[in-house]
């Protein structure tokens, strides 16, 4: 063991957890993919521009303080290193600076997020296709933005915020056209009462839209038939929406249908997951302090379920006190003790989920797209092909990526992964969760053979691998 | 593609190459937004149809963007900042097994 407790990911649940099993005097090391500690939420935060981190808000700004405070923890950090194997033994392997080394403990806290939902529609592999999420990245760590004109499309807080802040930004926004169907306004109103528990969220989407509107950006609801047209790279976004066609010019087209769990890791190692149907996603299973179905491995944050940032930072806290309690670090009275005022913030945190999980549902032609829509952007699969497979006698996932190739390209199936298993889902009559997802295998990210001649432990003794 | 809200100002800049060309990039941008600032696109065409493709996540799950980097192919240029003097190739097809294997 090299150490009491592996943290993989600093955006909020991973900081959150470091700074917490430290505080407990835990022996903590933290890997992060990023030069910057932040994850995706808090990108840049401390090096950001003022005119950057004043466009983005407080929101954005609250993550400085947390990561001024790992800064000055003392928490081992290893930033730029990618973590590419896990083993059902925890070890965990990582590359740094073009080497490979392995660390192992007995408690692995994953904080490795979400990522966009994909949005398979026709032409969505032309240059110039972004997530929505991608236009906010290129504002946090570079101040960037679309240079020509942008429409944006789909659902979801993120969609209306990122387009609030391209606004302010200076970018040239040709429209909005919002995907949800307009039965999830009556799903959701049930669950308005539970929402108007958290005022200060619906506050602020409503301020979105207010501002929105009165910049006079135009704007579609109901859209359905996207299409992005364009030869060698995106020009407009066309669509339906009131009973009209429509088409937008557009060089540059975000797509955004909300935030799924990255399982990538969690399927390499081969825990229990369970298909959510509110959340139309792959969640791992895990109980109240993030604890998976292997022991040892936990989840916080947004990797297990979608809960937004201050939520995950509130998980993370409980999982890094699950943890300590593991390896017999603290008593089970001073666990929960100090876990109250987490669970409350947490279920604070939650209330709106329900609310917004019904209002800005994907619609079924995301989930389970058109026949001639690409789904698989790496091998070039079409919906059609996955179809055909399950006619032909494919019974889930792994069959579908061995005979056509879907999946098996270098994003190992993180772009088409759900999409296929709804789509064969829907051909053999079965629920999502009978069909189970991609087999994942490592290296979860590609790495140089070279990293693998330097692959050392901890101590810098040779490895026999 | 992509341009900054405010002038370089006194932000560090470091020049590399991308296809031989010399494009200025502003100190600690990934290289993807440093591509998509400079108008560079496509940034690779598939192996399996040679089509376009350009970045459409910039946070390491699309592989899209991938480019070669100093020699060593299929790098995700948007978990990696640009660094002064590095040679950037766009990537036509699938990756090539020549000399090294």
């Amino acid at each position: 063991m090299t150490h009491d407790l592996i943290v993989i990911g600093a955006g909020p649940a991973g900081i959150s957890t470091a700074l917490t099993a430290a505080s407990l005097g835990l022996k903590t090391v933290l890997l992060d993919e990023q030069p910057r500690a932040g994850g995706q939420i808090y990108r840049n935060v401390t090096v950001a521009p003022p005119k950057v981190t004043e466009l983005l808000g407080p929101d954005y700004r609250y993550g400085r303080a947390m990561v001024e405070r790992l800064e000055r923890s003392g928490v081992d950090v290893r930033h730029a290193a990618v973590v590419w194997d896990v083993a059902r033994d925890l070890s965990v392997t990582a590359m740094q600076a073009g080497r490979s080394f392995q660390l192992r403990a007995p408690q692995l806290i994953a904080a490795t997020g979400a990522m966009e939902r994909p949005s398979p529609i026709p032409g969505w592999t032309l240059p110039g296709v972004m997530n929505a999420g991608a236009a906010q990245i290129a504002l946090k760590s570079a101040g960037s933005v679309p240079s020509g004109p942008v429409v944006l499309a789909g659902g979801g807080p993120l969609l209306l915020l990122v387009a609030c802040q391209l606004l302010e930004a200076g970018a040239t926004l040709e429209g909005i056209v919002e995907t949800s169907p307009t039965g999830n306004r009556w799903r959701a109103l049930p669950h308005l009462p539970a929402a108007l528990g958290s005022p200060t969220a619906l506050l602020k989407g409503l301020g979105f839209m207010r501002k929105l509107r009165s910049a006079g950006v135009p704007w579609f609801t109901g859209a359905t038939e996207l299409m992005v047209d364009g030869q060698e790279k995106a020009q407009a976004l066309s669509f339906k929406a009131g009973g009209r066609a429509h088409s937008l010019k557009a060089s540059v087209v975000l797509l955004h249908h909300g935030v799924v769990p990255n399982t990538q890791l969690t399927r390499l190692m081969r825990v229990e997951h369970d298909w959510d149907t509110a959340q139309v996603c792959w969640q791992p299973r895990v109980d109240a302090w993030g604890q998976t179905t292997l022991d040892g491995l936990r989840i916080a944050g947004d990797g297990a379920s979608i809960g937004g940032a201050l939520a995950a930072e509130r998980s993370g806290v409980l999982a890094a006190l699950g943890a300590a309690h593991a390896i017999g670090r603290l008593s089970l009275a001073e666990r929960d003790a100090r876990a109250q005022p987490a669970i409350k913030a947490l279920k604070q945190q939650l209330h709106i989920r329900p609310f917004l999980d019904a209002l800005y549902r994907p619609p079924e032609w995301i989930n389970t797209p058109a026949d001639d829509t690409m789904v698989c952007r790496c091998e070039e699969v079409t919906a059609g092909r996955v179809r055909e497979m399950a006619r032909l006698g494919c019974q889930g996932p792994n069959q579908t990526k061995f005979f056509s190739r879907c999946g098996m390209g270098p994003c190992q199936g993180r772009m088409c992964g759900a999409t296929v298993s709804q789509i064969l889902a829907k051909e053999l009559g079965k629920p999502v969760a009978e069909i189970g997802a991609y087999r994942i295998r490592a290296p979860l990210k590609p790495v140089p053979m070279a990293s693998l001649a330097a692959l050392f432990d901890d101590n810098h003794e040779n490895h026999p691998t | 593609m992509f341009r900054p809200i405010e002038p370089t100002g006194e932000k560090r800049t470091v020049a590399l190459q991308v296809e031989g060309k010399s494009i200025v990039a502003r100190a600690g941008d990934t290289l993807a937004i440093a591509l998509l600032n400079a108008g560079v696109t496509p940034f690779r065409q598939t192996p399996v149809s040679g089509r376009p493709r350009a970045p459409l996540c910039l946070m390491g799950v699309c592989f899209d963007c991938l480019v070669e980097v100093d020699g060593q192919q299929n790098v995700q240029s948007c978990m990696l900042e640009v660094q002064e003097g590095m040679q950037v190739q766009l990537q036509h097809g699938a990756r090539h097994m020549e000399g090294d294997v």
